[in-house]
């Protein structure tokens, strides 16, 4: 029998951890934070931490692996979000990262600081985001992947129509942006290293990350993020409670395509291009096997899927490479690859790594027999 | 006038294959409440067959017959092996499965026979009939391409009404639980669908590769307008599919006739929006409507 996919519950836990008042009386309580945000906030700082390690112990092709690492996991946490959270398949995150990738191509030229275009590639994204939530509110399943679909393939076909400001099938180029002396000046403080404009990239990428991650984490433990679930496990008791079920489709949309501009945004300053070719229906389909491999729902896993998008390529080529095949062959078996994990998962372990090593854990620490996890799927 | 004569009969000829995709995926659907998004790079998978065969044999119909014969054994395959897992109720799991089939097969027919763009010989000539003095966009090629789709759907026509195995497979998309009880092999019949559903798809990768180039993901775009002319008709319905398909093809071709070809999948995407906003239940389904 095969389970239905389950997403795992990220803020399960999270949401429950009340605020009663006396709680903070205690010395044990000041230093434990208890509190939702601060409990977000120091998991934020302690990845900051290993993202400064992390950039400053390794060199700059490392470097750039992980500025590439760092936008595929926003836009694997968005669509994470909205397809375990909200039960909202979507193929056209590729699609909506082209926004964000175009916008920073037209606004960076402008001398717009780098962090106002990410955030204004965010913003049009969600309102982009918002038009086909809006359509897409009324559609479940099959009818919602196909819609996406249809849009990952048409809106590319937009970047060709209008080549003279969006440079046709070549694309746009992006200026890469100078890293600041004040930067240079604390990484030098900080390990010695020189500044190169990949470790650069890579540290905004993931402060970017980091300030994502924590505003989805709190985003969903919050009461939105509880009525996403509520409309993702039965629609009609959340609508028999007061829940306006298109309404908080499209925030859901809304919130997950914005995270998809700002991937898009990091991803055009990395790449410096935003090309038609780089948005193809492949790279939605890698989001969706990074988001389910790593377990759908959980933003845990929409990093450690991400890790799997910029690891797994090179080191599948290179084994297809020693096995004799051509260049083009070997590149062709990462999405191969992709591919069978994705069929494999779906069939094998359905709650992705995440919710199969909470599954197993929460199997060993409550009841050594049965599943504990186990509650009735969606129907 | 000419021009427009010539739009049209060029979009009923890419119509024909439309609806033939569109056919293919309702048969799954209709069987197995599964939206095949594999449909495409499985055709693609078999059209690559075909291409190897006319190439070494020199005949495109010693290639469409291997095609089809591909087609009914991929399609058997894939539902035997894993579709058939994903088990009922799981609408998103069986979404991602076709979408990674969709994925493993289009990188493997670029591993087996290359990424690069490969002309598929057309069936018979791809110049226009003559009328009197002017020539128009019929050409014998597109009356093959006609003929077959609509020799396949009379087929399909017979089979579903007139045989034994017709109606067992009707009993078994209509009620699974109620055809196994009357001694009906479900499962069976479930393969079977595949089996005919790719057949289908496959032909509609042969038509569409005639007389142009073939690359592996060359059926991407008829992926989405073969979805497109399904839901347009509702999923539910084969008559519908193949209208949904025609006028999926005459709307494309005048979009691509006198706005640009760019344009065309964004015509699609507005035709889907618009159909499932007005009409989610397709122009065709007869079933009461249900919430998509």
């Amino acid at each position: 029998m095969a389970a239905p996919v389950r997403p795992t519950e990220q803020a399960g836990t999270a949401s429950r951890s009340g605020r009663e008042p006396g709680r903070w009386s205690g010395l044990a309580a000041r230093l434990r934070p208890r509190a939702t945000f601060a409990r977000h906030a120091a998991l934020a700082l302690l990845a900051l931490v290993v993202v400064v390690l992390v950039l400053e112990l390794t060199g700059p092709f490392r470097n750039s692996q992980f500025a590439t690492m760092s936008y595929y996991a926003v836009a694997a946490a968005g669509l994470t979000v909205l397809t375990g959270l909200n039960g909202q398949i979507s193929l056209g995150h590729g699609a909506l990262m082209a926004v964000g990738a175009y916008t920073t191509g037209l606004l960076l030229p402008a001398d717009v600081p780098l962090l106002l275009v990410l955030v204004i590639a965010a913003g049009v994204t969600a309102l982009v985001g918002v038009l086909v939530g809006a359509a897409a509110a009324r559609l479940k399943g099959p009818y919602l992947a196909g819609a996406t679909l249809a849009f990952a393939v048409a809106l590319p076909g937009l970047a060709i129509h209008f080549d003279e400001a969006l440079g046709g099938e070549q694309g746009l180029p992006v200026p890469s942006p100078r890293p600041p002396d004040w930067f240079a000046d604390a990484v030098y403080f900080l390990s010695a290293n020189e500044t190169s404009s990949a470790k650069y990239l890579a540290y905004v990428g993931w402060l970017v990350a980091i300030v994502a991650f924590l505003l989805l984490a709190n985003l969903t433990a919050s009461r939105i993020g509880r009525i996403w679930k509520a409309v993702r496990d039965d629609e009609v008791a959340a609508e028999l409670a007061g829940v306006r079920l298109s309404r908080v489709r499209v925030l859901a949309f809304a919130v997950s395509a914005a995270c998809a501009g700002l991937a898009g945004g990091v991803l055009g300053v990395v790449v410096r291009l935003a090309a038609p070719t780089g948005f193809t229906i492949v790279l939605s389909i890698s989001l969706l096997t990074a988001v389910v491999v790593g377990g759908l729902g959980s933003l845990l896993g929409a990093v450690l899927g991400s890790a799997l998008l910029v690891f797994l390529p090179p080191a599948v080529t290179d084994l297809g490479a020693s096995a004799g095949l051509t260049d083009v062959q070997a590149a062709q078996l990462a999405p191969f690859v992709y591919g069978a994990v994705l069929i494999l998962v779906i069939l094998l372990a359905p709650g992705g790594v995440v919710g199969t090593v909470r599954a197993r854990w929460h199997a060993r620490t409550t009841a050594p027999a049965g599943a504990p996890e186990e509650r009735t799927g969606r129907s | 006038m000419l021009q427009f004569v010539n739009t049209l009969l060029t979009g009923l000829g890419q119509g024909a294959v439309y609806a033939a995709f569109a056919l293919a995926l309702v048969l799954i659907w209709r069987a197995t409440r599964v939206v095949n998004f594999a449909q495409g790079a499985m055709a693609a998978f078999t059209t690559y067959l075909a291409l190897l065969v006319v190439e070494s044999t020199g005949s495109w119909w010693v290639g469409l017959l291997t095609a089809l014969a591909a087609g009914l054994v991929l399609g058997a395959g894939v539902e035997r092996v894993v579709v058939r897992r994903v088990g009922p109720h799981n609408e998103l799991g069986a979404v991602i499965v076709t979408l990674g089939l969709f994925v493993a097969l289009q990188a493997l027919a670029a591993i087996l026979f290359g990424a690069q763009f490969r002309s598929f010989p057309a069936p018979a000539g791809l110049e226009g009939f003559a009328l009197g003095s002017v020539t128009i966009a019929l050409t014998p090629s597109m009356l093959i391409t006609v003929g077959a789709v609509a020799v396949v759907l009379l087929g399909l026509v017979a089979l579903f009404r007139f045989t034994d195995v017709g109606l067992r497979m009707r009993a078994s998309a209509f009620d699974g639980e109620v055809a196994r009880l009357l001694g009906v092999p479900v499962g069976r019949m479930l393969t079977l669908g595949w089996a005919l559903a790719a057949l289908v798809g496959s032909l509609a990768g042969v038509l569409i590769a005639g007389g142009s180039l073939v690359w592996p993901a060359y059926m991407d775009t008829v992926i989405v307008n073969g979805f497109v002319a399904a839901v347009l008709g509702g999923l539910d319905s084969p008559g519908g599919a193949v209208v949904g398909g025609l006028a999926m093809g005459v709307i494309l071709a005048l979009v691509t006739g006198y706005v640009g070809s760019d344009l065309v999948p964004l015509a699609a995407l507005a035709v889907l929006v618009a159909v499932l906003l007005v009409r989610p239940q397709g122009l065709f389904a007869r079933t009461a409507a249900r919430r998509v």
